[in-house]
């Protein structure tokens, strides 16, 4: 494999269940993306997209292929492993925030910091630069349920950010923000690939997918289109 | 995560239902509670029974026949129990510090009952005393008003009389008006000497209705010539119980001469075996009240479990959401087993709290002692109950997959 591929899943297939009930979620992905790229996946419902993710994130393992990211083969960690590698390595943000409820800004912020055996100071210094990232530090001591739903996407970004990993894996991130949380987001993600961060964003929206440089457009389990876009 | 950091999880945890975790801390609470109160209760009670044993006299053997040993079998039941009859002169010999040097005093000691009254007032007594002045120390019993009588009383049969406190209330109203009346005891009049300490009573007599008079004067007016009933032996130390015993058997068998294979026909009540009976007996008791309470710490345990696994299937989300961000196994272990260990833990502090309140009062007319380790076993059973009630639904929690975390809704 290239040695500047981040990410390289080779025939990457992913069944749930057997027999006649069995489902294909992914039928036989190869991707690679290097680093620095702002892809986009696309995809309808169902499409597999979403399973793509969680492999990419390792949430899940493949059933069959194999994946490489940043040099190392993920399908053959055990689940420990594969726990250091997503607290290093990925930094999630979901549609639908995931935030821990009645835990504060700052405190969602340094968990990620926390898994990492990062020392307190360290974790509140690092926590706090995070959160001025995404222009949300007079949030700080605020909780999930007295923020917006912008302001929450905000704190899951620098949730995200916080370890400073490679790798910023984006589900729907704007499905459930009004359009000016969604500019403010998205800028956001332009922002810090402008940077350097790979950004891999899933989305069913084509805007969204319009501000990406790279289009994956997934179906039915396989990758239909792959293309640059700017 | 430093353990600061997993007890701050916790406790976010726990707080976040607080009338939940009240309720599952007060499920432990009322176990840890009762294991300790319950163990008090039956410690109190063994140590009132220690205490009026104590009363009684530690060092004491009691020496009485038993009418013949096996020789009703051999039908020789008159002459044997005749031969085997306890006499003064037996008294005489224990009380020979040559023939039996752990012995420090004998009261030879005959019974009877009898009708007391002074003036219109009569009263029964169950247990007229006959016996000399060492009965009175060896028994732990003190003159409380009045005076005991002597060696020479007993020598010249005078007719003096020491009344029990019941006795003594009942004839006078007031037991220190007693003290130098005349009452008659069946046809005969008696000076009152002096009146007896109250007494806790050890069985089923009561210690206060009892009355003393010298052993010569109830052999000539009340019971004539038989047998002793009893001898009361007072070892010289409570060390030496056991020496005098044996001393009094050996000299009780030559004396009468038992033959060597018959069961003795003496026996020696041991006040020291008494008490370890009865401490026994206690401690069997401690241990029964014990298991029942052990029984409600199991259910509070067990409603640990159940709010650990609620728990576990509401956050299920959140330990994805953990996952995702790189908690591993064991961190996800360790919150939520300290989440299931400080509930108990707290419930355990409850306790033993409430217990130490509960325990200054009198329960069920017993004054409870607390036992020091048994708060220390409580506290502890309860953070293993913790441990062990809370490790199935914390294992659960760390196996879940965090995709299938991450889905739940």
């Amino acid at each position: 494999m290239a040695a500047d591929a981040l990410i390289e899943i080779r025939d990457v297939t992913k069944t749930y269940g057997s027999g006649e009930t069995a489902v294909h979620a992914l039928r036989g992905v190869s991707v690679r993306v290097q680093a620095g790229e702002y892809v986009a996946v696309m995809g309808s419902s169902g499409s597999g997209k979403s399973t793509l993710m969680n492999i990419l994130g390792c949430l899940d393992v493949p059933s069959r292929g194999e994946y490489w990211l940043d040099g190392s083969n993920v399908a053959r960690l055990t689940e420990d492993q594969q726990a250091l590698v997503r607290g290093r390595k990925i930094g999630f943000i979901f549609q639908s925030f995931n935030l821990i409820p009645r835990t504060t800004a700052i405190a969602n912020v340094e968990l990620p910091l926390t898994y990492a055996h990062l020392r307190h100071a360290e974790r509140r210094r690092r926590a706090a630069r995070a959160l001025e990232l995404v222009g949300l530090s007079d949030r700080a001591e605020h909780r999930p349920n007295e923020l917006s739903g912008g302001q929450q996407q905000r704190v899951a970004i620098a949730r995200a950010l916080a370890t400073g990993p490679r790798i910023l894996l984006a589900d729907e991130p704007t499905g459930n923000l009004d359009a000016h949380s969604t500019d403010e987001v998205l800028s956001m993600f332009d922002q810090l690939n402008a940077d350097g961060r790979t950004v891999v964003v899933i989305t069913h929206e084509r805007d969204v997918a319009a501000r990406a440089r790279r289009l994956i457009q997934v179906s039915d389990g396989r990758i239909v289109a792959d293309e640059v876009t700017r | 995560m430093s353990p600061r950091d997993l007890f701050g999880a916790a406790l976010r945890g726990l707080s976040a239902n607080k009338l939940r975790s009240l309720l599952t801390v007060l499920g432990v609470s009322i176990g840890v509670g009762a294991v300790i109160v319950l163990v008090a209760v039956g410690n109190g009670s063994g140590k009132a029974v220690q205490a009026r044993l104590e009363a009684m006299g530690t060092n004491l053997l009691t020496v009485s026949t038993t009418g013949g040993g096996g020789g009703f079998l051999r039908g020789q039941a008159g002459p044997s129990a005749q031969q085997y009859s306890l006499t003064l002169q037996d008294a005489a010999a224990i009380a020979d510090k040559r023939l039996a040097p752990d012995v420090a005093a004998v009261a030879p000691v005959m019974t009877s009952s009898g009708t007391a009254t002074s003036g219109d007032t009569s009263y029964t007594v169950n247990q007229v005393i006959g016996t000399t002045p060492e009965y009175l120390p060896a028994t732990n019993t003190p003159v409380e008003n009045g005076r005991s009588f002597t060696q020479q009383d007993v020598d010249t049969s005078q007719r003096v009389i020491l009344l029990g406190q019941t006795a003594a209330t009942e004839l006078f109203g007031r037991p220190a008006r007693a003290v130098g009346q005349t009452i008659k005891l069946g046809a005969v009049d008696f000076a009152v000497l002096g009146v007896l300490a109250s007494k806790d009573s050890t069985g089923f007599f009561d210690p206060n209705a009892t009355v003393i008079v010298p052993i010569t004067t109830l052999r000539a007016t009340q019971a004539g010539y038989g047998a002793l009933n009893q001898i009361v032996v007072q070892a010289a130390d409570k060390d030496r119980v056991d020496a005098a015993q044996a001393e009094v058997t050996q000299l009780l068998t030559a004396r009468h001469q038992v033959p060597t294979d018959q069961t003795s026909p003496y026996r020696i009540t041991n006040s020291a075996q008494i008490l370890q009976t009865s401490q026994d007996t206690a401690k069997t008791f401690t241990a029964l009240l014990a298991t029942v309470a052990a029984i409600s710490l199991v259910v509070g345990g067990i409603g640990v479990t159940n709010i650990m696994l609620v728990t576990v299937t509401e956050r299920t989300r959140e330990i994805g959401i953990r996952k995702a961000l790189g908690a591993r196994r064991r961190t996800i272990l360790g919150q939520f087993l300290i989440e299931a260990t400080l509930l108990s833990l707290i419930g355990g502090a409850v306790g033993v709290v409430a217990a130490l309140v509960i325990t200054r009062f009198q329960l069920a007319g017993i004054q409870p002692v607390l036992v020091p380790s048994s708060i220390a076993l409580a506290l502890g059973v309860s953070a293993a109950v913790g441990l062990f009630f809370g490790s199935m639904p914390a294992h659960r929690a760390a196996g879940l997959r965090p995709i299938d975390a991450l889905r739940h809704e």
